[in-house]
């Protein structure tokens, strides 16, 4: 397989062609381990350009859970269709398979200890959060399915335009392969390499030498998280009462109505400024659905600062390790060294217990002193080896990093001149009806 | 909805006036109202006019007051004044203000006291500039004296004694400046009365010194007994009164049950709406900054976020030029008829009553056949005194809906305007925002998904 240097562009990716799965199959269940950081393949090449992927319908469904209880839960419709490069004017067959929100967890949970030095997507919200009165919190709401079927699929595209998550087999198999899925998932044993330690985002540990990059990065991750949480819930109480606003002039629609029916020359005018004002009240519904399109691309990037945290830490304990490591070694030396020469420099409780009942024989110092220079060895290996893993981690988790903030950039910036966009509309709609309204008043 | 006091939360411009009949010019409408104004000028002596417009300008803040030309295009409500005297384009010739509110505080009381200016060219004024301090009782005792001397005119609403429900308390600015500028209005609407406006008490309430009106106040019929009498004359009116009543006087009637009902629904939409527009406004305020404050953690969408921090400042500032807009016209013009239903309902209780004065003479008379002709000549006065009360009232009816329409007209159309200025505000804003945006990239959104 060509390791092709990981390009960190937003661009969209190209047609190209598919590139070699052997390699893949020759590993052990397509896992590839942490240690060594998947090659990257360029954006042309990502299964985003080779497959159309969408996730298009949701349905309701009952079942019987793990535990034998009768459970409703919402299965989503994955399609896909490979792209041919040259249309015959016959399109691939679309494939397609049901999966549920939990599937797609541990798809996302295998992605993220499988590859913990790349930014892994974030899924859609498993719960409506952020919600304003109109919205409902209610998972099976259809307004709120609906929502997290577009975040679902766009949470495959990001996947599959990955330049090295598009290659793993488990999530073409996810999008291919209905049956056995779950089992192949766990097959790969991925739940051992899951360092809990991850889970812990509190406990704290101290490292000297982190890599300056990684402590700036946590810190703007949690930066970013606490600033878009905040506008998020402004943001939510803003579109309530607007609502309130608009809501409230349908009011006039009714009393014009009512009042027009005792009036002679005021009638007409009154009348008609009532069906404006209904109007206007209607118009908001629309204006903040469009909204919610908008908070859930400021949400996506609310989760995305997690999964970069998720890297900080994941370099930290790198680190941490190999902190702990190289102290070790250097505990293993010294108490060689002492032994060889016979000299305590350092406390140890061996040494304390061993004067107290007696000094122990040459047979027994020399084989504790193989023992130890064993260990010293392994350890020097091991050491090697962590300085070499933490090295390559920095290197690929950065490269990622670079990749992510530009695509953070680009789409945060479209959303926000998307966010301009609306209101210009909502503006635009304001005008048009007040200007209908202001005629049928000067009528009166 | 509830039903809440009239609780304006911005600040309220000072010297602001809404539509209507009015004869003072608006302070956001520089030159519309002023066609009588300059007209009236020019029939005063012209060395009277420096004096005329330092007044004006004094309210009205404007540095133009001097560049007007006749030509300007006057606003309906002077359309109606000039259309409210028959003889031809007659004018204004009496010119009121209040302002100026003032506290007094005495061993027993406070209270706050108005000052109220007059300027006229009329003859039966023995000056042509007065200035007097008045009080809220004044206005009262004014009011009850010109219902007394017209009980089937429709006397203009006068604000409020104290508002119990809102959160407006009594001495607040808030809430002087607004019975400040219902009492302005009061006297203006009766100024622009073709028949109020010569009414002797409201000569000597526009010019007597304090110590002359307590005097000319004691003079009459207390307070007390003239409510006596009220109470009396309503209780009277209901039997018998109904069935003799002009069907024309029924109609009025019913218009103004179903006129008062939806009156008052719209003065409690437009608080409501007021409400919700506050609620928004505050929350507004604290969506701009966190933008500005993300966009510290940034560096390529810097510009970007403070680009829009900065644009939802500014429909914030916006938003709250649209609440006062509100608070200055409709509220009050709302408020205002809601006032006139009740007044309404009272002059057709009080021509009822007057009518059931003359029927329940005749009946009587179809009892006693003998005393036929004392009773003629009392009749003979009563018929009199209603075809008088009927025809004053059918008048002012007349005139009165006509000035109703006029304000419902500009007041609506002034919200409608109020609206348009508040889009189109933002509309640039945001705009502005876009162009700023899209120097490099495209206008058009990419119709492909999201990577």
């Amino acid at each position: 397989m060509e390791s092709a240097e990981p390009e960190p562009s937003g661009s969209r990716p190209e047609e190209e062609e598919e590139e070699d799965e052997e390699e893949d199959e020759e590993e052990d269940g397509a896992l590839l381990p942490p240690e060594q950081p998947a090659a990257a393949v360029r954006m042309e090449d990502c299964l985003a350009k080779k497959m159309e992927i969408t996730v298009s319908e949701a349905e309701k469904r009952t079942g019987r859970n793990a535990m034998n209880i009768q459970e409703t839960y919402t299965a989503y419709l994955i399609e896909t269709r490979a792209v041919e490069s040259q249309s015959e004017g016959q399109c691939a067959p679309v494939e397609s398979l049901w999966r549920r929100y939990s599937e797609f967890e541990l798809l996302r949970n295998y992605l993220s200890v499988t590859y913990p030095h790349i930014v892994v997507p974030p899924l859609p919200e498993k719960r409506a959060d952020f919600v304003w009165h109109k919205l409902s919190a209610d998972n099976m709401d259809p307004d709120f399915v609906e929502r997290r079927r577009i975040g679902l699929e766009n949470f495959l595209l990001r996947v599959a335009s990955h330049p090295v998550l598009c290659q793993d087999k488990i999530f073409y198999s996810f999008l291919t392969q209905e049956g056995g899925w779950k089992e192949m998932v766990n097959e790969t044993g991925f739940q051992l390499k899951a360092d809990s330690r991850l889970k812990a985002l509190n406990a704290t540990f101290r490292v000297k030498n982190p890599d300056k990059r990684f402590t700036e990065l946590k810190h703007y991750s949690d930066e970013l998280q606490s600033v878009i949480s905040h506008l998020l819930r402004v943001r939510a109480r803003v579109a309530d009462r607007l609502y309130g606003v608009y809501k409230v002039h349908g009011n006039y629609g009714r009393v014009f109505s009512e009042w027009s029916a005792i009036e002679k020359e005021m009638g007409d005018g009154l009348q008609s400024a009532g069906h404006h004002m209904d109007v206007y009240a209607a118009s908001i519904d629309d204006i903040l659905e469009e909204e919610e399109h908008y908070a859930d691309q400021l949400k996506e990037y609310l989760f995305y600062a997690e999964a970069l945290r998720a890297v900080c830490r994941k370099h930290e304990l790198m680190q941490y390790d190999l902190e702990m490591a190289a102290q070790d070694l250097t505990s293993k030396k010294q108490q060689c060294e002492e032994l060889a020469t016979g000299t305590v420099r350092t406390f140890s409780l061996k040494g304390m217990t061993s004067k107290l009942f007696g000094q122990e024989t040459p047979e027994q110092r020399e084989a504790k002193i193989k023992v130890l220079e064993e260990q010293i060895q392994e350890g020097e290996e091991q050491l090697k080896s962590k300085n070499l893993e933490g090295r390559d981690f920095v290197k690929s988790a950065w490269a990622d990093i670079e990749r992510f903030k530009e695509q953070k950039n680009h789409d945060l910036k479209e959303a926000l001149i998307s966010y301009a966009v609306m209101q210009i509309s909502m503006c635009k709609k304001g005008i048009q009806v007040w200007t209908n309204a202001k005629e049928c008043f000067s009528k009166m | 909805m509830e039903a809440e006091g009239r609780a304006p939360g911005s600040p309220l411009l000072a010297g602001g006036e809404g539509p209507g009949v009015d004869s003072r010019p608006a302070a956001g409408a520089p030159g519309t109202a002023r066609g009588p104004l300059i007209a009236a000028a020019e029939v005063l002596a012209l060395d009277d006019e420096e004096d005329d417009l330092e007044v004006f300008s004094k309210d009205t803040s404007l540095a133009e007051v001097n560049s007007f030309t006749p030509s300007m295009p006057i606003s309906p409500s002077s359309m109606i004044n000039q259309y409210k005297f028959e003889d031809g384009p007659e004018l204004r010739d009496l010119f009121i203000t209040v302002d100026d509110p003032e506290s007094h505080i005495t061993a027993i009381e406070t209270f706050i006291t108005y000052r109220v200016v007059t300027k006229t060219s009329r003859g039966e004024f023995d000056s042509s500039e007065y200035e007097v301090r008045r009080r809220y009782q004044d206005f009262l005792w004014l009011k009850s004296k010109l219902e007394e001397a017209h009980p089937t005119l429709i006397i203009p609403p006068l604000p409020e004694k104290f508002i119990m429900k809102g959160m407006v308390e009594r001495f607040s600015d808030e809430f002087i400046e607004t019975r400040r500028k219902a009492l302005h209005k009061f006297l203006n609407r009766i100024a622009d009365h073709p028949t109020l406006t010569f009414n002797e008490d409201f000569k000597i309430f526009l010019t007597a010194q304090a110590w002359e009106l307590s005097s000319h106040k004691k003079q009459g019929p207390g307070l007390l007994s003239r409510m006596g009498q009220t109470v009396r004359a309503v209780a009277s009116s209901v039997r018998g009164a109904v069935k003799n009543r002009p069907g024309m006087f029924t109609e009025i009637n019913d218009y103004m049950g179903t006129f008062s009902q939806k009156i008052n629904l719209l003065d409690k939409i437009a608080h409501r709406i007021y409400k919700e527009e506050r609620d928004y406004f505050n929350e507004m305020k604290e969506y701009g900054p966190i933008h500005t404050l993300w966009s510290a953690s940034e560096e390529d969408l810097a510009d970007s976020l403070k680009g829009i921090a900065s644009c939802i400042d500014r429909c914030c500032k916006a938003t709250e030029k649209r609440m006062a807009g509100l608070s200055e016209n409709l509220l009050p013009i709302l408020h205002e008829y809601v006032l006139y239903s009740e007044i309404l309902m009272g002059v057709l209780k009080r021509r009822d009553q007057i009518q059931g004065e003359l029927d329940s003479k005749v009946d009587a008379l179809a009892n006693r056949k003998t005393e036929k002709d004392l009773f003629s000549e009392e009749i003979g006065k009563l018929e009199d005194k209603v075809e008088r009360a009927n025809n004053a009232l059918k008048a002012d009816w007349d005139r009165w809906k006509q000035n109703m329409q006029c304000d419902m007209r500009s007041t609506f159309t002034n919200v409608a305007e109020n609206n348009l200025r508040f889009y189109e505000e933002c509309l640039a804003t945001w705009e502005s925002f876009l162009a700023s945006q899209t120097v490099d990239l495209h206008v058009e959104e990419d119709s492909e998904d999201r990577p």
